[in-house]
Parts: structure tokens; C-alpha cells; sequence
């Protein structure tokens, strides 16, 4: 095993920031990573054994302790839940023989639950192994596990209901769909790959493109919506021996998955954008963090790195560009939504904990390993080689005053045809609705859990920076669902699972605030849960970064556009209710000591 | 003026609140004076045996017999107040929730390094003996309080203001040094 060890290490040059591919392959060969592997990776590092075990502990997809070989992760979003999570879960339960959670005896499966895994249009999804297959049935779940038993490995398995486009190439080769149901400026297919960086990037200045993009007025796609050009601006400018473009693939926010189609259709885009910013800023890395749900498209996207490198799109004096020197890597995640923050997102290219970091300094100051760097979205760079290629005008024709260009949306929910669809900004909600044909809508969630769930007084809503921000996604509940139970319940479970633990605002509000809404839930609530529920969660305000900032959304949203759900649960002749059970909580205890429960009644 | 009627009692606590009202000194000659205490350690009376204006809690709830012990408190006073850290958070007890229950009982009486006496290996299930409760509570987690004093133990020069001020009816003066956190 040691041998092993050291070979993992030295394929790294020993290097401490390489930690999180270091513990990727260590789990690959050894089956997970055991305290004393830890203990040799803390020695040969220069690291405290409570370094290596902080960052294994941290992240969803490495483990400390033995798993199966085959281990199936059943996505536990809101939109799996809605077509048939629990049917095909106990179809997984019992082809298999456990629980969730488990592993069985024989430690050939195991089954376990995981946040969204950017498949909401195709749910339910799981991940079995580092493979995607979605549209589960309970059909298809006995089929998989009667093949597994047989023999049959997973590509095998895979390659008979391979999803369109390019997921069905030999080397991406998943059950996944890519749905593009309408496309827009950025889709549509008019662009030659690469001909920015060919063409265009040899005969014009990086303060030049800076302008261009600038002029553009593009602003970020990722959720916070940052002027692109103004960040290019800082980071160029920034002082630093070395700088870095960071593109954003952690895509985790639940109801996302349109990064996962454009680096699925348009990866050459996406890593031509990066150069584009990497000439721009005076950068010589490109890192593409991928979260780690996609590890299923990580041989795909390195065969088509190597081809840019082959035609000198990357490597040194880029397309014969004297000192253009740029190269880009890409870092896989281990799972943890936090790391879409850029900091943490950081953090973790570093091999730590994804914990956000303080701001200011912000990364276009001091970002990875202290130096300058840009931290964009997988859409806002591969929109930025179509400014570039058609000018800033072009691009300002688009959407509307407040918010130029085009969006890609994910869609999932209650519609006839989720999917991917580009957009120009300034659409209603009615027409987002038509448009993927939705109807008896009851509510739709805008932005995802950490955006706003809006209803039927809304649907006149635009999609704008101003009024409806949306990194893209767009979840649609129709009149047949319980949001509180279905939908607010289990956003609010994703921010307490996905929270790093660094504030104790994030690390305890929204905890609180569940206990106040399954109170409520549970017919116990009264009138001042509600109030206390609105005043508390202002306390959200404080953390130090988005997730915790938003972490109340989901309730708070649902309280201000769906008060009358509330009203209905909660009781109206006492005004005062602890929501204490003294006959339930003292089941446990009378069971362990062997004693039958008795109550004194006054 | 009439006198306040008092009642104070300790839950899952360690006495330590109580031993903090008595920490007021000579003060409570005056208090003596403003109150007359019913149902308390201080005067052993066990029962309610009148309506009571003030009821004073240390310690959250671990068992049965303090949530009935505590339910009685509500509806016999009219101002319930949490004193000190274990009424209000749980405190030191508290440091069992997140511990099975199992765990704890088979540690306190069968494994852990003090038990040699129990030959008999049982743990406690006698009909006469409290319930334990699945975690310990605060004491607003099973009914409602009016007031909470802070501390472990709170300073009796608090408990000492706090209840002037309710009996007299004047504003409590909460300077910064006993609101501070640290
Ligand atoms: C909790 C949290 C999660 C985030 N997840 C993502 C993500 O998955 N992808 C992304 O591009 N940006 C994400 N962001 C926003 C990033 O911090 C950052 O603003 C963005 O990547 C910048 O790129 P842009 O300006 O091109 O949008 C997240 C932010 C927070 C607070
Ligand atoms: S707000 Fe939450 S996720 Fe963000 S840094 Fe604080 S604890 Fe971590």
C-alpha cells in the first residue's frame, strides 16, 4: 500500500495543493482513505494529520471508512422527490438488500442519498459509481442491479439507453439528456470554434478585449451578476507575480444544470473563453473546478484540451502570440455545494476544507494561492468569445436595458417539456410558463433555493438583474403540490446538509427555523411561529457568505407569497404552544431500559 | 405594598442558581421584606399551597418529573423566569444530546470506570423513578417564560435587580457590562 502512496504523491511532485486529486486517486486504488493513510499523507506532505483529516471529512464523495464496491447515490432533490424518488428507492432497497445508507454484507453495493446533481430535467437520477443514470423507474433500478449481479459492468450498462447529442460519444458515454428546447444568441451554432483565439486574439491587445467586454455590459451568469469587464479590469490590474482564470463549473445551486449541456455541446467555447480571459488579464493557468458529479465528462473535456493544445490554442505563444503562454487544468470536486462560492471554490483548488474566505481581499486581488485571479461561470466565458467575435453593439441589442445579452434557463418541474432554453433577458414569468408548458401552476421557484418561490401575483415578473435575478434555474410546482412539506422542506434540508460550519448564524438558524416549520407542519404551530420565523431569520444576514445569507429564503419567500398556507396550519384558539411531547420523547428511553411509559395526568 | 409571593426550583441544574440568590447577602433581609416565598429549597415547603406571583426555574427538563415539576410552575405563576444557562440552553446536561440514549445509560451504569458497584448490571427502570427524556430542554421548549436571567450561575447582583425591578414595577437598568457576551 505504501508504495502505492508514494507513487500518488510524486505523480503530484508532493505537492500539499494538489491534495484534493491526491485523495481522489488514493480512493480509487485503495477503495476509500483510512486514518493511517492519512497519517503517511500528513508526514510526506508537510501537512498536521488534522489538515488531511479536515479536508477528507469535509467533502461528500471521499470517505474514511470502506464502502462497496458498486455505491449507488440516489439524488434527494426536490424535483426527484416529486417524479418518484421513493418508489425507485425502495426498488433500490430491495434489488439490493439494504437501507439507505448501508452497505451490504458482502460490500459489493452500497446505497447512499446526495444533494441534486444538475439532472432536474431527467429525475429520478442517480449517480452509481462515477456514472449518471437518470429517468429511473423502479423497472429500470431492477434491470441495473440484475445486470450488476451478472456481471455486466456499468459502461456496458450505459451504453443501452446512451442520451443524445454528445453524451453518446464513446468517451462521455452517459445516460444523460441534454434537452436544448430553444436556442438563442450563445447556442445557436454560427460560431467556428476557436477562431477568437486564431484570428482574432493575435491582432488586438488585451486592454482592447477588456474594453470590448466591458462596452458589452455583460455581468455574470453564475448568480451574482458582477460586471465581467469591471473584474477583468481589477484583476489585470492587480498586483501579483503570476494570475489565474478560474472557470465556475461546481454548478450545485439545486435546478441548475445548463453548465453541464454547454460543457456537454460546447466545451471548446468554454475553454477558448478562458483563454480569451487569460490573454486579457495576463494570465498563464486556467483552472476548471467540475464539480464532482461530472467527473462522468472528465476524459471528454481532456481529450479536447489536448487537442487545443495540439493546434496551439494552449501552451507556450498561443496561436504564435509572442509570450501568450496559457494552459488550463481541470480540478475535480468531491462534493460539497459550498465550493461553487468562489472563495471556498478556492480553498478547495488548494486542497483545503471548502470554507469561504473573509472579503475583502477579494480573489481578483488575492485569490488562488494568494495571487490574482478571475473566477467566472461556465456561461459567462463562453459567452464572452461571441462578444468578443460580434462586438459590444451586437451584444447590447439583446434583452433589455437593465440586463443585456441572453440567459440560459434550466427548467425542471411540473412542465411538458423541461430542458435547456436560451432566452433574452426581460421575459415574464407567463411567458417562461408557456413557453415549457406549464399549466394549473401553482408557484415557480426563481434562482433556485437560495432565489425567491414566487406565485400567481408574480407571473408579471421579469427576468432581470433588477427584478427576477436567475443564475438559470427555474423550477415549476403545479397546484397538486404541498410546497411547504414538498418543496420548502427539502430546500431548507439542502442548506443545513450543504452549509460549511463556519458561521454559527448558518450553522444554527436554519436549523431552528426547520424545527419552526415542521412545528407548523405538525399542526403545533401558532400564530407567532410565523412572526418569530420572519424576525429570526434576519439574523442570516450576517453570515459570511451567500449560502448563509439565503439560507432562509426558501421559508421566508414562501411566508411573504404563500401566507395563507401558513394561515391554515397553524392553530387559532391558543396563542401559545412549546410544540413539546412528553409521550414521545420518553419512548426511547423506557424502551432501553425495559419499563412501560406512565403518565400522572392532573 | 403587599408582598410578592415567590417560588423558585431546580430542575436539571446543579444548585449553583440557587446558591447565587443566596449570594445576595444580607440583601435578603430586604427581600424578606418585598417577598414571602412559597414552594422552594429555600423554605422546604414541597407544595403550592397558593397562587404565586414569581416563579423562579434553575435547569432545563432531562426527565419526566422535571417537565411535570416545570408544568406545575407554569400554571401556578404568573411570571415564569429561566435562571442561568442550564434553564435557558440546557447547559452541562445538554452535553448528552447527540449521545444515544442507550449509549449514555449502558456508560453511567454498566461500562463506565465508576460502576464496579452495580453487580447486578441493571440499568434504573423502576415505575417509581422519572423518565428519562429522549435530550434535555430548555425550559421555553416545554412551556412558555416570561424572563431569562443569564449566567452560570447568574451573578446575584442580577437576580438581586432583576427581581426589584418586577416587584416594584420599574425598568431593569441593563448596562453594557451585563449584557456583554465575553
Ligand atoms: C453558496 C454559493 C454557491 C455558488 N455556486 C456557484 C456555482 O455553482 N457556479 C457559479 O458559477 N457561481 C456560483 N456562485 C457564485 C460565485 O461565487 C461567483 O460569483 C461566480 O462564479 C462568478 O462568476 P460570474 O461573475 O461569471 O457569474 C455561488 C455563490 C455562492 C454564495
Ligand atoms: S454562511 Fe454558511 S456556508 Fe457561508 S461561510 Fe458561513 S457557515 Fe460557511
Amino acid at each position: 500500500m505504501k508504495d502505492r502512496i508514494f507513487k500518488i504523491i510524486s505523480k503530484y511532485n508532493g505537492d500539499s495543493s494538489r491534495l484534493m486529486d491526491i485523495l481522489h486517486d488514493i480512493q480509487d486504488t485503495e477503495g476509500y482513505i483510512a486514518g493511517d493513510i492519512m497519517g503517511l499523507l500528513a508526514d510526506l506532505l508537510s501537512l498536521s494529520a488534522a489538515q488531511v483529516e479536515e479536508t477528507v471529512s469535509f467533502y461528500h464523495f471521499y470517505s474514511d471508512k470502506p464502502r462497496a464496491k458498486v455505491n449507488i447515490y440516489l439524488n434527494d432533490s426536490v424535483t426527484a422527490n416529486m417524479f418518484g424518488r421513493a418508489e425507485v428507492l425502495k426498488a433500490f432497497e430491495d434489488a439490493c438488500g439494504i437501507s439507505e445508507g448501508e452497505v451490504s454484507e458482502d460490500g459489493q453495493l452500497g446505497l447512499f442519498s446526495t444533494s441534486c446533481i444538475g439532472m432536474n430535467d431527467q429525475e429520478p437520477a442517480a449517480l452509481i459509481n462515477d456514472k449518471v443514470f437518470t429517468r429511473l423507474t423502479p423497472y429500470r433500478v431492477s434491470q441495473i442491479i440484475a445486470d450488476l449481479k451478472s456481471g455486466k459492468s456499468l459502461d456496458e450498462i450505459t451504453v443501452e439507453s446512451c442520451g443524445d447529442g454528445k453524451n453518446a460519444l464513446p468517451e462521455v458515454n452517459a445516460t444523460v439528456y441534454n434537452n436544448i428546447r430553444r436556442k438563442g444568441a450563445l447556442l445557436n451554432n454560427d460560431y467556428p470554434f476557436y477562431s477568437v483565439v486564431r484570428d482574432m486574439l493575435p491582432n488586438i491587445s488585451s486592454e482592447e478585449i477588456i474594453d470590448i467586454v466591458s462596452e458589452s455590459n455583460i455581468r455574470g451568469r453564475g448568480g451574482a451578476g458582477f460586471p465581467t469587464g469591471l473584474k477583468w479590469k481589477f484583476g489585470s490590474k492587480a498586483r501579483g507575480e503570476r494570475r489565474f482564470i478560474i472557470c465556475n463549473a461546481d454548478e450545485g445551486e439545486p435546478g441548475t444544470f445548463k453548465d453541464r449541456v454547454l460543457l456537454t455541446e460546447y466545451p471548446e467555447m468554454v475553454f477558448e473563453g478562458m483563454a480569451v480571459a487569460g490573454y486579457a488579464v495576463g494570465a498563464d493557468l486556467g483552472l476548471l473546478y467540475l464539480r464532482y458529479e461530472y467527473k462522468y465528462l472528465l476524459n471528454y473535456l481532456n481529450g479536447i484540451l489536448d487537442n487545443m493544445r495540439k493546434n496551439n490554442y494552449l501552451g507556450t505563444n498561443v496561436a504564435g502570440i509572442e509570450d501568450f503562454n496559457f494552459d488550463i487544468r481541470i480540478q475535480l470536486g468531491a462534493g460539497a455545494y459550498i465550493c461553487g462560492e468562489e472563495s471556498a471554490l478556492i480553498e478547495s483548488l488548494e486542497g483545503k476544507r471548502g470554507e469561504p474566505r473573509d472579503k475583502p481581499p477579494f480573489p481578483v486581488e488575492k485569490g488562488y494561492l494568494n495571487l490574482p485571479t478571475i473566477v467566472n461561470n461556465v456561461e459567462t466565458l463562453a459567452t464572452v468569445v461571441k462578444i468578443v467575435k460580434n462586438g459590444a453593439d451586437w451584444f447590447n441589442k439583446l434583452g433589455n436595458k437593465d440586463s443585456v445579452g441572453t440567459k440560459v434557463l434550466s427548467i425542471s418541474g411540473d412542465c411538458r417539456f423541461p430542458g435547456i432554453y436560451e432566452v433574452e433577458w426581460g421575459m415574464t414569468i407567463s411567458e417562461v410558463l408557456a413557453m415549457c408548458g406549464a399549466t394549473e401552476v401553482q408557484a415557480i421557484q426563481v434562482g433556485g433555493p437560495s432565489g425567491a418561490l414566487i406565485g400567481k401575483k408574480d407571473f408579471g415578473r421579469e427576468l432581470s438583474y433588477s427584478d427576477l435575478p436567475t443564475g438559470g434555474s427555474m423550477i415549476v410546482f403545479n397546484n397538486s403540490r404541498n410546497l411547504l412539506r414538498e418543496v420548502v422542506l427539502n430546500f431548507t434540508n439542502f442548506f443545513i446538509e450543504e452549509s460549511c460550519g463556519s458561521c454559527s448564524t448558518c450553522r444554527n438558524m436554519p436549523y431552528v427555523l426547520r424545527e419552526k416549520l415542521l412545528k407548523i407542519l405538525n399542526g403545533r404551530g401558532v400564530k407567532q411561529d410565523v412572526e418569530d420565523i420572519l424576525q429570526w431569520a434576519k439574523v442570516l444576514n450576517v453570515s459570511r457568505c451567500g449560502l448563509g445569507q439565503t439560507a432562509a429564503n426558501p421559508i421566508v419567500s414562501s411566508i411573504r407569497n404563500f401566507r395563507h398556507l401558513y394561515d391554515a396550519l397553524v392553530q387559532k384558539e391558543v396563542d401559545y404552544d412549546s410544540g413539546f411531547d412528553l409521550e414521545s420523547s420518553v419512548l426511547e428511553s423506557c424502551k432501553v431500559v425495559g419499563r412501560q411509559p406512565i403518565f400522572h395526568h392532573h | 405594598m403587599e408582598k410578592k409571593i415567590i417560588a423558585t426550583t431546580s430542575l436539571a441544574g446543579c444548585f449553583g442558581c440557587h446558591m447565587s440568590i443566596l449570594d445576595i447577602d444580607e440583601r435578603i433581609l430586604d427581600l424578606i421584606e418585598l417577598v414571602e416565598f412559597n414552594k422552594s429549597p429555600v423554605d422546604d415547603i414541597k407544595t403550592f399551597t397558593k397562587p404565586v406571583d414569581i416563579g423562579i426555574v434553575e435547569g432545563g427538563c432531562c426527565n419526566s418529573e422535571n417537565v411535570e415539576v416545570l408544568r406545575s410552575f407554569r400554571k401556578n405563576c404568573k411570571i415564569l423566569i429561566s435562571l442561568g444557562e442550564c434553564a435557558i440552553m440546557g447547559g452541562l446536561p445538554a452535553l448528552r444530546n447527540g449521545i444515544p440514549i442507550e449509549e449514555c445509560l449502558r456508560e453511567a451504569y454498566l461500562e463506565g470506570p465508576t460502576v464496579g458497584l452495580n453487580t447486578t448490571k441493571i440499568l434504573p427502570n423502576d415505575d417509581e423513578l422519572p423518565m428519562l427524556l429522549d435530550k434535555v430542554y430548555p425550559c421555553h421548549e416545554v412551556v412558555k417564560v416570561d424572563y431569562y436571567l443569564p449566567g452560570c450561575p447568574p451573578r446575584a447582583d442580577l437576580i438581586w435587580d432583576a427581581l426589584v425591578a418586577l416587584i416594584t414595577g420599574n425598568e431593569l437598568a441593563l448596562p453594557y457590562e451585563v449584557v456583554k457576551f465575553d
